[in-house]
């Protein structure tokens, strides 16, 4: 059986539900979510998996994994994705992404060494209007930060940081497969 | 009662809850239509109401959904949520704050075009909105306004939501059906249009978050009503999403042709630090730059009289304000290494045009090189008209205005700035 499949049964079936079955090929992105919802990667056997899945080829899946920014092969827990576009840009986003990257001794695009953070320079994520801004990417989610400082910034970091603690524990105690 | 008719949520606490939208006429239009109204009666009423899209071309949305084809079945509505155009956030306020009236909205165009599947492409950053759109259509479900056999009609629809990965290409329409089938967000070569090829190879029509949620309100007053705002041309209200160097940044809900002026000195506040206006573009990193001459903020902002007299196009309505400290040729390195970036690679002229308009508005920052700005302003000129898609047009279009508006900031040197290519925000 699929490992994919048999991780996810639920939301496997609901999310071929949507196409047409003639066209299932159109799962392939809602899949890609799914199979680096747990650690944040598209492992190759998850690539794997969704080409067997759907009936397309490996390469199929790969170039698609590979064209769009928000699925990951490598990078660390959380994606803090701040956005420096023109808007956000005239507001100030460019010494924001390099107050960050000071703080967490990084360069943009670099993850930080406990492979908690990589930071990403990123376009315009309809925001503009509340600039600085960034997103946080990690554990299947997307969140907005708005109006950001370098304090508030900093604020959400150590949250983040305790929360992959907490799991380290939790999972420590809980087998994966239960999950 | 509301003074607006999209961003309603503003007056209306709770309007994102269904029973509250429906105490405040919801669903009202869908159901009167569905039960007494022939789906080309709502196409009519919408053609009648003279609504254009908001999306960027505003094409009569009327006419757009007359183009489906009768002997090709089934038709598709697409809602276009991928809302990736630097400064606009319009659709994601609705999308948050008013999500049952572009539900609404898109039910209606799905009735007038008789399509029983309708999906809406959301961009992956809206995960979250994603997630409560879905909830709102389970709780339509619930209360038999989506499904089987809608009010004991033979009327079914339902809804899906499908969520992109960041790429601005997947909002250009045939690129946005591409990554709805599962393959790279790479635009199609036309014709054939989607009104009759579109996704899964059938006729599909493409509409923007901000057009739909215009539909219930035309159907429940009647398009005459909506004729009152606006102009002839160009009826109707729009979202100007205003950002950049201006104090109050964010969405104005405003009739078609309100003056420039109106909207960046009496309702954003004016310039940040009391500065000197330079200039506006209305469309996000596509605009054109617009030299903010008094002609200039007192021209109205509707689609014909921006292009006519400005020779600029409103586009998505994202107007970016920029003032005397922002360095054009800094500007233009930053529109340019967004479309070099989001250049989905397809076509030759675009591909490599991107890249070397990137290198070279570097060289003229970095190693201040003003014989670069003519090879510069060329090698965006050969590009036009030889692009696949808009995308390749749009990248040249900021850097043509710059050059012709504002040379002199390409050839004043800007190395003994605090960081090498500057920061727009260092430039004062
Ligand atoms: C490069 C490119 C990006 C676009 N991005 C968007 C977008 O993010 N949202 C949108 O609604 N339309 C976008 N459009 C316009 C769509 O192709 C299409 O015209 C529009 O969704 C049609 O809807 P409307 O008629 O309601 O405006 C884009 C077009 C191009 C060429
Ligand atoms: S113009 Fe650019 S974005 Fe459009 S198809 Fe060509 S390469 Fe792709
Ligand atoms: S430019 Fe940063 S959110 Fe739009």
């Amino acid at each position: 059986m699929i490992e994919l499949q048999r991780k996810y049964p639920k939301e496997v079936e609901r999310i071929l539900a949507k196409y047409p079955p003639e066209f299932k090929q159109s799962a392939v992105m809602p899949l890609l979510y799914l199979a680096q919802r747990e650690d944040g990667k598209v492992s190759r056997q998850a690539v794997a998996d969704i080409a067997a899945l759907i009936g397309i080829s490996v390469t199929d899946v790969t170039s698609v994994l590979g064209f769009y920014t928000l699925f990951h092969e490598e990078g660390g827990r959380y994606f803090i994705q701040v956005c420096t576009d023109l808007p956000c840009a005239l507001c100030g986003a460019e010494t924001f992404l390099h107050q960050v990257c000071d703080a967490l001794n990084i360069q943009p695009g670099e993850t930080t060494p406990d492979g908690i953070f990589t930071v990403e320079e990123v376009k315009c994520i309809a925001a503009c209007d509340k600039a600085p801004v960034f997103q946080v990417q990690g554990d299947g989610e997307i969140t907005y930060h708005e109006h950001q400082t370098l304090e508030s910034a900093l604020k959400i970091f150590e949250e983040l940081k305790v929360r992959v603690s907490v799991k380290a524990k939790t999972e420590k105690l809980t087998p994966k497969d239960v999950v | 009662m509301s003074e607006y008719i999209l961003l309603r949520h503003r007056d209306l606490p709770g309007l994102n809850l269904l029973d509250i939208y429906r105490k405040n006429g919801g669903f009202k239009s869908f159901e009167k239509a569905v039960k007494t109204l022939e789906p080309a009666a709502v196409l009519g009423m919408i053609k009648d109401s003279g609504l254009r899209g908001r999306g960027g071309a505003g094409f009569p949305t009327g006419i757009k959904w007359s183009f489906l084809p009768d002997n090709l079945w089934p038709h598709y509505v697409v809602a276009n949520a991928d809302e990736s155009e630097p400064g606009t956030f319009k659709d994601r306020e609705i999308l948050e704050n008013n999500p049952y009236q572009f539900l609404e909205g898109l039910m209606l165009a799905s009735y007038a075009v008789k399509a029983e599947t309708s999906y809406i492409y959301l961009r992956g950053e809206f995960w979250q909105i994603a997630t409560q759109i879905d909830t709102c259509i389970r709780e339509l479900e619930n209360a038999g306004l989506l499904g089987s056999n809608l009010f004991g009609t033979n009327y079914s629809l339902k809804i899906y939501t499908h969520v992109g990965a960041g790429a601005y290409i997947c909002g250009e329409e045939t690129a946005l059906l591409e990554s709805l089938e599962g393959k790279l967000g790479q635009p199609r070569l036309r014709p054939p249009f989607p009104a009759v090829y579109g996704l899964f190879g059938k006729p599909t029509v493409i509409n923007n978050v901000e057009t739909l949620t215009n539909i219930p309100l035309i159907i429940e007053k009647g398009p005459a009503w909506y004729r009152q705002f606006g102009t002839e041309k160009s009826p109707g209200v729009k979202i100007f999403c205003l950002s950049g160097r201006v104090n109050k940044p964010g969405n104005y809900e405003l009739p078609l042709g309100t003056p420039f002026r109106h909207l960046i000195y009496e309702l954003g506040g004016g310039i940040i630090n009391g500065k000197k206006i330079k200039a506006i573009m209305t469309a996000g990193a596509s605009s054109t730059i617009i030299p903010a001459t008094e002609q200039a903020l007192d021209t109205p902002m509707d689609y014909e009289s921006v292009q006519n007299t400005l020779g600029a196009p409103l586009g998505s309505a994202s107007v970016i304000i920029l003032d005397e400290t922002t360095n054009m040729a800094s500007l233009v390195n930053k529109t340019v290494g967004f479309f070099k970036h989001e250049s989905c690679g397809k076509c030759t002229p675009c591909r490599e045009g991107t890249y070397w308009m990137n290198n070279l508005t570097r060289r003229i920052l970095e190693n201040h090189d003003p014989q670069q700005v003519d090879l510069l302003d060329s090698v965006a000129k050969q590009m036009q008209n030889k692009c696949l898609c808009a995308l390749g047009e749009f990248s040249t279009m900021a850097v043509v205005s710059a050059i012709q508006h504002f040379e002199e900031d390409f050839v004043t040197d800007q190395r003994n700035l605090p960081s090498v290519p500057p920061r727009l925000e260092e430039q004062v």
